[in-house]
């Protein structure tokens, strides 16, 4: 095998590597924040909502988490052409995303409001609180600490998931390596190299989010 | 907007729709099969009193959770051949959602693992069961019902990634809904059509779980 | 004769804490021993080595006779191997303060698990076996039960009855009522009580000081991994001679 080769032709492609990988990390960075404040929107609906906001939330959550991420992707790149809307491959793989990342969220944040006692709602009704302040004082604050975890993992599953814009021609990371290996046939070296920078992205991800679950933590563990 | 539906032209493709989710459901059932077992090998590993093979499981479960499954089934269906290893794209594919799922796979069972009281090994002991025979009669059938719920969580997420056999052009539905949306034009109805049969499976297939757990979960004592 | 269980000079540690400082007691054939002692006194851990469910540092164990948990190579003091340990584990019968009920399976698979497995013994037999026995707690009736079906007294006369199915030499009680409802005590105790007027050679480690007095032939007093003090009830609990047993009785309630 070629190695000296293969480490001439990542020099030759740093640009376009660095190009890729940015484009992933603008994708998944967009689709994590927007996607998160448009999952607490729907969180709370479906915890809390009348009827009438309960049910189209819930219906979201289930129809989005219901179809695969590939699915989502191509319906929302075709179908956005197909109505007229003029949205490039970029804006559709991140609308797509975005639609999935909210619907993870709301999930998340549904079963940590859930798990949450009732006795908190009326204990804070007992000191006089309504349940707006209820809720931005008692049980939102817990509810982000529980859901902590599930939540880096969907951020996780985001960047992963990003992989997936290259079926429609986002040239993030994956659609880049592909282009290269199609200019020097070396897939297996470059697949393996796509493979370890998500890794490492992917890691460091969930390292971060050890190290805030340990910071959280410790507050609650001093008390007891 | 002056759209016409028309489901027709999509319909026709019935019989390819359904043989696309035969496909997907069998990829999705070979592939937590064997990824179970690897999990279970991987759960067992991440428990054992060897350092080093302690360690090695969880570098296991770290790389695979931490790789997009694409990443993988590419690289094992273009890259192995250049290592002299060529599969076809249907095993190359089921060995990349195996070894996806055993990532999985060996955390529920890890999980599963730990939630057996260690007082119920002690009882066993008690009686005089050896080891062997603590794992399968008390530790292995006690971490099985206690994971079945995440057992079809992931079953279920399986399913949905076999859609990315359409990648390498295995015959399943996205594979389908791609062809038909490409040859028919009806954008809207294809896509509807393909996320809706994505959705009713998946409800099915929770629908049997949740039967199949309310028989064999464990009610807390 | 040979006493059912001897134990000499029995140590045992925790890392650095010394948890048993030379333990020496026996029962004799048909004996009921009650242990009884502060918290943290080592108890529970005196009970699990007579079990093996916790390894010993020095000193004997003998059941039956035979030493247990340990032999002799060329002077070296070595563990004995796991199917051995089992063999040997299985001639006491245990029952924990938690029951410990297989929770997978019903109360009568509890019972004929160790018979079947650990004894060899056919289906039809080790069900007879069982049948007599929850018959005996008063179990017969929820055999098919799972652990979950029945309530923490009923949980633990199951447990019971595995223990003593296998026919052991000597039954080993840890505080087999503390993890009940009060109003369930009862019941649990007059199982153990009635099996000990059968004849059965029991070690009981437990906090109802009027039922150690009721039923014990001997009550054995721990204080800090020793035994402070044992004797008969009657004079361990009217003429305990001891301050700290004289301390400990006092603040227990009967
Ligand atoms: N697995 C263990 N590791 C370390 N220390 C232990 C362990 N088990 C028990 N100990 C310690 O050994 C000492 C004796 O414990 P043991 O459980 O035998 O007491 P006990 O007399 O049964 O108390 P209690 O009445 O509370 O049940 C205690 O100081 C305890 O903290
Ligand atoms: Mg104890």
């Amino acid at each position: 095998m070629d190695w000296t080769y293969f480490f001439n032709e990542v020099v030759n492609n740093r640009d376009a590597l660095l190009h890729g990988t940015a484009i992933t990390f603008a994708v998944s960075l967009i689709a994590i924040l927007t996607g998160t404040v448009l999952g607490i929107v729907i969180g709370i609906a479906v915890t809390y909502g009348n009827k009438p906001l309960r049910w189209p939330a819930r219906l979201y959550i289930d129809i989005i988490r219901g179809t695969p991420v590939l699915v989502l992707v191509l319906a929302t790149f075709y179908v956005s052409a197909a109505v007229g809307l003029n949205f490039n491959a970029f804006q559709a793989g991140a609308l797509a995303l975005t639609l999935f990342c909210a619907s993870h969220v709301g999930e998340i944040l549904r079963g940590a409001l859930q798990s949450l006692s009732r006795g908190q709602i009326e204990a804070g009704r007992a000191i006089g609180l309504t349940f707006d302040g209820i809720f931005r004082y008692i049980l939102f604050p817990q509810a982000l600490r529980y859901a902590l975890p599930t939540w880096i993992t969907a951020a996780v599953e985001m960047v992963k998931a990003s992989t997936l814009l290259s079926v429609i021609g986002v040239a993030e990371l994956l659609l880049t390596t592909q282009q290269i290996i199609s200019n020097n046939f070396l897939n297996m070296q470059f697949y393996l190299l796509a493979g370890v920078i998500y890794f490492l992205i992917d890691f460091a991800i969930e390292q971060v989010g050890r190290f805030i679950g340990r910071r959280l933590d410790q507050p609650t563990r001093r008390t007891v | 907007m002056n759209y016409h539906f028309n489901f027709a032209p999509i319909l026709e493709q019935w019989p390819l729709l359904l043989s696309g989710i035969g496909l997907g459901l069998l990829l999705a059932l070979v592939s937590i099969a064997i990824g179970s077992v690897l999990g279970l090998v991987v759960a067992f590993a991440s428990r054992a009193p060897s350092r080093w093979l302690r360690s090695l499981a969880f570098t296991w479960i770290s790389i695979l959770r931490n790789l997009p499954i694409l990443v993988i089934v590419l690289f094992l269906f273009f890259g192995m051949p250049q290592l002299g290893l060529s599969l076809d794209k249907i095993t190359s594919f089921v060995v990349a959602l195996s070894l996806y799922a055993s990532a999985y796979m060996a955390e529920v069972f890890r999980g599963g693992l730990l939630s057996v009281p260690q007082g119920l090994v002690e009882a066993g002991q008690a009686i005089g069961l050896t080891s062997l025979r603590i794992k399968r009669y008390i530790v292995l059938p006690i971490m099985f019902r206690n994971a079945l719920p995440a057992f079809g969580n992931n079953f279920i997420s399986l399913f949905k990634d076999t859609s990315l056999a359409a990648t390498i052009a295995v015959p399943e539905l996205t594979f389908y809904a791609r062809k038909i949306n490409s040859e028919t034009f009806r954008v809207i109805e294809v896509w509807l059509v393909a996320s809706l049969l994505y959705i009713v499976c998946c409800y099915a297939i929770t629908l049997v779980l949740r039967a199949m757990e309310k028989r064999l979960v464990l009610e807390k004592a | 004769m040979t006493p059912i269980v001897e134990v000499r000079d029995l140590h045992k540690r925790f890392g650095e804490l010394e948890v048993l400082k030379g333990i020496d007691f026996t029962v004799a054939e048909g004996e009921v021993v009650s242990i009884i002692g502060a918290s943290g006194s080592g108890k529970t851990t005196l009970l699990r080595c007579l079990n093996l469910l916790e390894e010993f540092h020095r000193g004997d164990v003998l059941i039956g006779g035979e030493a247990i948990g340990y032999h002799l190579r060329r002077g070296q003091r070595v563990r004995i191997g796991e199917r051995e340990v089992a063999r040997q584990r299985a001639m006491t019968g245990m029952v924990f303060q938690a029951f410990n009920l297989f929770p997978h399976m019903s109360a009568l698979d509890n019972v004929t698990l160790g018979l079947t497995k650990v004894r060899g013994m056919p289906r039809p037999q080790a069900v007879e076996l069982a049948d007599h026995w929850l018959d005996r707690v008063g179990m017969l009736k929820r055999r098919d039960h799972r652990p979950s079906q029945l309530s923490g007294g009923q949980q633990q006369r199951v447990a019971i009855a595995r223990a003593i199915a296998m026919s052991p030499k000597v039954m080993l009680f840890d505080e087999a009522t503390s993890a009940l409802d009060p109003e369930r005590v009862g019941e649990v105790l007059e199982t153990i009580r009635s099996l000990a007027q059968e004849g059965m050679t029991m070690v009981l480690v437990t906090h109802e000081m009027r039922f150690a007095r009721d039923v014990s032939d001997k009550v054995v007093f721990m204080e800090d991994g020793r035994i402070a003090e044992q004797g008969p009830p009657q004079r361990l609990f009217l003429n305990p001679e001891s301050p700290r047993l004289q301390a400990f009785l006092k603040t227990s309630s009967f």
